[in-house]
């Protein structure tokens, strides 16, 4: 039985969060139906924690979907780099649940709460098979599972704020439009190599050498993942997303979503078209890179102005998005490196932050800054979690931030492209002045005499600090996460170049 | 060395590509340029549509029959792999214009209209009766995201 479940936990990996889904619809009752997905998101982790114990000395799991083999067969492939994707987004599912309780028996009516559940679960199902596939065409398939219960999950957040309906609407079609671009992507691909399997992909490209078919393919892979990872022109859709989605749908989608399109981007840059491949070394140098850098300063300033605290968040994460696209737009080992290690960065300080805005609507109503005055001293441990996350944020040492920006400058100097390392330390004084608005606005002012604010409930905070923990721990004990990072972006440049057993 | 400047056979033999990329731009351009949601959705709809149509063509062979067994070797048979994979695709585009109708819906329900501009002037005016709450309204609320796709 165990030598089964082993055997099969790639494909377990997916599954079980599939089944559980409907499950969930089935006993439309909330408590069940919490307890079921909260079940699911430990037994996702542990797999992922088994696959990475797995995979973590350079090993790469190949599982053939009903035993037909590839390329023709469906192939899961599971390298260090899946396995650390994996790795975050169940592990942030399995902290977001806990948190989820609560905060969504306020803000969503008892009868929907299982429908919701079901939501939560088809939308990790998807995040998890999109990181775990080694089949392109399945990439968008999964993708499409997961955005379309993202869209179902923000629309939820209508009953708090209808204008969540019209920010789930314009999402839909941004994401749909972006899925689309991304097929036509991957048609052209298909034209012109014949294979849909990624390692026969890269395979038959470097048989085949460059053509025009190739360039238009992986400039619609390009833009159509740029739409769904909010690549900085491409964002239009998160803010409202972000700011209106339920407490619980915020941290969740924010700490994920857009990691996995990363991924996928890395994926498709540099384990399908090589690292070598040059079209792509000029796509990234005069496109991605000028973009990546714009996020990061535009987005950071348009932060700074926001009234609300999740809308503020959702710029930030856009900014963010910038640092990882700017270590991938590097092309070096360090500059991947850097932006995997980012990808766990962001995802535990995005998921505290979110986290913390989500009890400010619970005990608060309402995450508007002007409405935070004062409650450093109503709710100690909240702020004091935001503050973390805030530090981490702007990249103060001792949080994970810190790494992440120290790998990235240190990709920037070794090529020697001082503009750009100090463009990394001087976006970061940018998140000092959105940060420190909220810290003032929490500890400086005296609350509002008729607040009827407390601290939010212990099943909030646990999780809330777990990661503010997490944030700390992993700033202070990097070279866990950085030996990971590392070897993930070093299978990454080395499976591009190797021939396709 | 003769420059070929209109080579109209390659034009012709490659019709069904051309439609592709007329019904695609087509689908596009309703889908940013119209206001009324559910015309936006009928664009996106042709928008995947022509999609479906590249990977249908791209499967065809000439003179190639519907990939079932025959028993004769020199048989040739078209792709099936494109048109399975655009099965799911049309699975795909299914679930995401009854979502978006849903949603459609919904908005029409709550604000009272499916227009998008009247839809920017409600939030632009919920923004602003929670602006002025405020004591202080802080500046750079300019908030050119608002709820405009692909942009104008």
């Amino acid at each position: 039985m165990i030598d089964l479940i082993a055997k099969n936990l790639p494909a377990l990996q997916v599954v079980i969060p599939l089944m559980a889904a409907p499950v969930c619809a089935i006993f439309n009752r909330s408590r069940l139906a919490w307890l079921i997905a909260f079940v699911v998101a430990i037994a996702s982790f542990a797999m992922s924690v088994a696959l990475l114990g797995q995979t973590l000395d350079g090993g790469i799991i190949s599982y053939h979907l009903g035993g037909w083999a590839p390329p023709i067969g469906i192939e899961y492939r599971v390298d260090v780099l899946n396995a650390f994707v994996l790795l975050i987004v169940s592990g942030i599912a399995v902290v977001t649940l806990p948190y989820a309780a609560k905060s969504v028996a306020q803000e969503i009516p008892r009868e929907k709460q299982g429908f919701f559940y079901t939501a939560f679960l088809l939308c990790l199902t998807g995040l998890l098979g999109v990181t775990i596939t080694g089949d392109a065409f399945n990439v968008f398939v999964f993708l499409e599972i997961s955005s379309l219960s993202t869209y179902a999950l923000v629309a939820t957040g209508a009953e708090r704020n209808r204008r969540a309906l019209t920010a789930a609407y314009n999402y839909l079609i941004m994401g749909t439009v972006g899925a689309t671009f991304f097929v036509i992507g991957l048609g052209l691909l298909y034209m012109a190599t014949g294979t849909l399997n990624m390692a026969d992909l890269a395979h038959q490209i470097t048989l085949r050498g460059d053509t025009r078919m190739l360039h238009m393919g992986f400039a619609f892979v390009l833009v159509g993942i740029g739409l769904k990872l909010a690549m900085f022109p491409l964002h239009l859709w998160l803010p409202n997303a972000y700011t209106f989605a339920p407490s619980a749908v915020s941290v969740f989608i924010s700490a994920t979503s857009t990691k996995v399109a990363v991924y996928v981007l890395l994926r498709f840059m540099f384990g399908i078209f090589g690292f070598d491949y040059a079209y792509q070394q000029s796509t990234l140098q005069y496109v991605l890179l000028p973009l990546a850098l714009l996020a990061m300063f535009a987005a950071s300033l348009v932060a700074v102005f926001q009234t609300d605290l999740k809308r503020m968040l959702a710029y930030s994460s856009i900014a963010q998005v910038g640092y990882m696209l700017l270590g991938t737009a590097f092309m070096t080992q360090t500059g991947v490196m850097a932006t995997v290690i980012h990808l766990f960065n962001h995802a535990v300080t995005k998921a505290t932050l979110f986290m913390v805005a989500g009890a400010f609507v619970y005990s608060v109503g309402s995450s508007k800054i002007s409405e935070l005055k004062g409650l450093g001293r109503i709710m100690p441990w909240t702020s004091a979690a935001f503050v973390v996350g805030g530090l981490s944020l702007i990249g103060i040492p001792l949080t994970v931030g810190f790494v992440s920006k120290w790998y990235l400058v240190q990709a920037a100097l070794e090529l020697g492209w001082w503009p750009v390392a100090a463009a990394i330390v001087l976006s970061s004084l940018i998140a000092i002045a959105y940060v420190w608005r909220i810290v003032e606005m929490l500890y400086l002012h005296s609350p509002s005499p008729d607040t009827k604010a407390k601290e939010a409930p212990l099943s909030m905070l646990v999780p809330m600090w777990i990661l503010a923990a997490a944030t700390v721990y992993f700033g202070t004990h990097a070279a866990l996460t950085s030996a990971a990072a590392s070897r993930a972006a070093s299978t990454l440049i080395s499976t591009s170049n190797i021939i396709w057993q | 060395m003769q420059e070929v400047v209109l080579d109209l056979e390659f034009i012709i033999g490659h019709y069904n590509y051309w439609l592709f990329v007329i019904l695609m731009m087509t689908g596009l351009y309703i889908t940013v340029s119209r206001g009324n949601l559910i015309k936006k959705v009928v664009g996106l709809n042709l928008f995947q549509t022509s999609v479906f149509m590249l990977y249908i063509s791209m499967g065809k062979i000439e003179g190639g029959t519907a990939p079932i067994l025959t028993g004769d070797p020199n048989t040739v048979y078209s792709n099936p792999l494109p048109h399975v994979l655009i099965l799911t695709a049309i699975v795909v585009g299914i679930a995401t214009t009854a979502l978006a109708l849903a949603l459609v819906v919904r908005i029409g329900e709550e604000f009272g209209s499916i227009e998008e501009d009247e839809l920017i002037e409600i939030e632009h005016e919920l923004d602003f009766a929670e602006e002025s709450a405020e004591a202080s309204p802080v500046p750079g609320q300019g908030d050119a995201n608002k709820g405009e796709p692909g942009g104008k």
